[in-house]
């Protein structure tokens, strides 16, 4: 056996990729459980009346403050950029492998159809990413603003759109989520077992389905209390 | 008996650089008994008796077993039945009246030679590059001197069983030939006798693979879904551990 061929680099391989895609995709959804604990604080109102979003602009203030989170903050604008940018290519190599496709399309009916849709649901939780970091994280951090984030927030979910296109974000999370959380151990090699498969399968179901749901809840509970 | 009167649509192709198109062709008294091949053979003894140029396709022992034959029929690749390649589809399946689209499996590594005939010597190089073991492991009694449990030699064995005959790939939404590969490494990964070049022989066939132009796995499970073989998706979680610890070593 040829024994010149070097360990390529993780990124100069096919596998080697998608081990890269695995990892940042997990390591994205464990930014979506601390993004979503901060973001249930902004419901404290509803139990604490004298609170007023106290607790959620304290939350905000430490978040944007301290030493300590700019470290995993970093790493996860890296994580973001390595997701997408090697889903740009992975994708654009995959389309290369097939420039002609089949005149009858068919679906075997077993396949998960998520699976196939990645890039799509990806895409516009991409979209909705750019405009939720520019209404809240570019106009705080950035331009700066007297308002507290609670009001930021506020304001954005008296908004019915902003509340619609927040929750359609979320649904299309949940999708790419169904997928992708198991598909990342699968990359990793980690589906080795049909009883840990079992398991991280049934994880990422509930994964997928709880943290968008989480996510969602809290806009349209502040556009019923800002109608109400 | 049943026949019945179908309607064709066959990708015909003169060769590799020639522009392909679909072409109709209607085919009378086609028996229920008859495998998918057979009925193309009728098909061709037609064209031929008509002076036409005969539809090319592959075939070799048409028991299932060879892994020669492989077209897509009505979308799937080998057909609409679970586990079964193309030769051993039979004509049952399908009704007076119907319309089926034949085509050849589609992917940039798998040019079309001729028609439904494509060129999978992408996959010899593959298993050139690492898919065997380079020591002499004797004769078959010597074999039963290195005990394997049977857990393990039931997964090598399952992993084995591929036919190599590019389905994986002809169904794969990006044309990935990871199913292919995952088997091999994983059939050889597993035995003893394949561990000194384990991590080489990942290193090596997915350098080729690479090269070869197959796209990237997606975990959508396609794959699995129409091997006629059943190789699990499990070899790919293997060939993907096993990369890692090529490169963690």
């Amino acid at each position: 056996m040829d024994t010149t061929k070097q360990v390529p680099g993780l990124l100069a391989a096919s596998i080697g990729r998608k081990i890269v895609m695995g990892i940042t995709g997990l390591f994205l959804c464990t930014f979506l459980i601390a993004h979503l604990s901060g973001n249930l604080l902004l419901l404290k109102p509803l139990f604490d009346p004298n609170d007023g979003g106290k607790a959620f602009n304290e939350y905000a203030e430490f978040m944007s403050k301290s030493p300590l989170v700019r470290i995993p903050e970093i790493l996860m604008f890296i994580g973001f950029i390595v997701h997408i940018g090697l889903a740009a290519k992975l994708t654009s190599q995959n389309r290369n492998a097939r420039p002609q496709g089949y005149v009858f399309q068919a679906n075997d009916g077993k396949t998960s159809i998520f699976s196939k849709y990645m890039g799509v649901t990806g895409s516009i939780v991409l979209i909705f990413l750019l405009i939720h970091l520019y209404s809240f994280f570019i106009k705080h951090r950035i331009i700066g603003t007297e308002e507290t984030m609670y009001d930021t927030v506020k304001i954005a979910f008296s908004n019915p759109i902003y509340v619609i296109f927040y929750v359609v974000a979320q649904i299309l999370l949940a999708l790419h989520l169904n997928h992708g959380f198991q598909s990342g151990f699968q990359s990793l090699g980690l589906k080795k077992n049909p009883k840990w498969n079992a398991l991280i399968n049934k994880t990422g179901l509930w994964f997928s389905i709880l943290i968008p749901l989480g996510f969602a809840i809290i806009p349209i509970i502040m556009y019923i209390q800002s109608i109400a | 008996m049943r026949t019945m009167k179908l309607t064709l649509h066959i990708w015909r192709q003169e060769n590799r650089n020639a522009q392909g198109r679909m072409e109709t062709y209607l085919l009378d008294g086609v028996n229920e008994h008859m495998s998918f091949l057979e009925m193309l053979d009728v098909l061709n003894e037609k064209l031929i008796k008509e002076g036409k140029d005969p539809v090319a396709f592959d075939h070799d022992c048409r028991e299932g077993i060879c892994g020669s034959c492989g077209m897509v029929i009505n979308g799937r690749a080998h057909g609409p039945w679970y586990r079964t390649t193309t030769c051993q589809l039979h004509m049952r399946e399908f009704k007076d009246g119907d319309e089926i689209y034949i085509e050849p499996f589609r992917a940039a590594a798998f040019p079309v030679i001729k028609d439904l005939v494509v060129d999978r010597s992408a996959f010899d190089r593959i298993i050139q590059a690492g898919g065997y073991i380079s020591v002499n492991t004797g004769g078959v009694p010597d074999a039963n001197t290195i005990r394997i449990g049977k857990e393990t030699a039931e997964q090598a064995f399952a992993a084995a069983t591929c036919i190599g005959c590019g389905a994986c790939v002809a169904t794969c939404k990006n044309a990935s030939a990871m199913l292919f590969v995952s088997a091999k490494i994983a059939h050889l990964g597993l035995l003893p006798q394949g561990q000194p070049e384990r991590m080489q022989r990942v290193l090596n066939m997915i350098a080729q693979m690479d090269k070869e132009g197959f796209g990237n796995c997606t975990n959508t499970g396609a794959c699995e879904v129409e091997c006629p073989k059943g190789i699990s998706l499990v070899n790919i979680a293997r060939m993907n551990s096993d990369f890692l610890m090529a490169q963690l070593k």
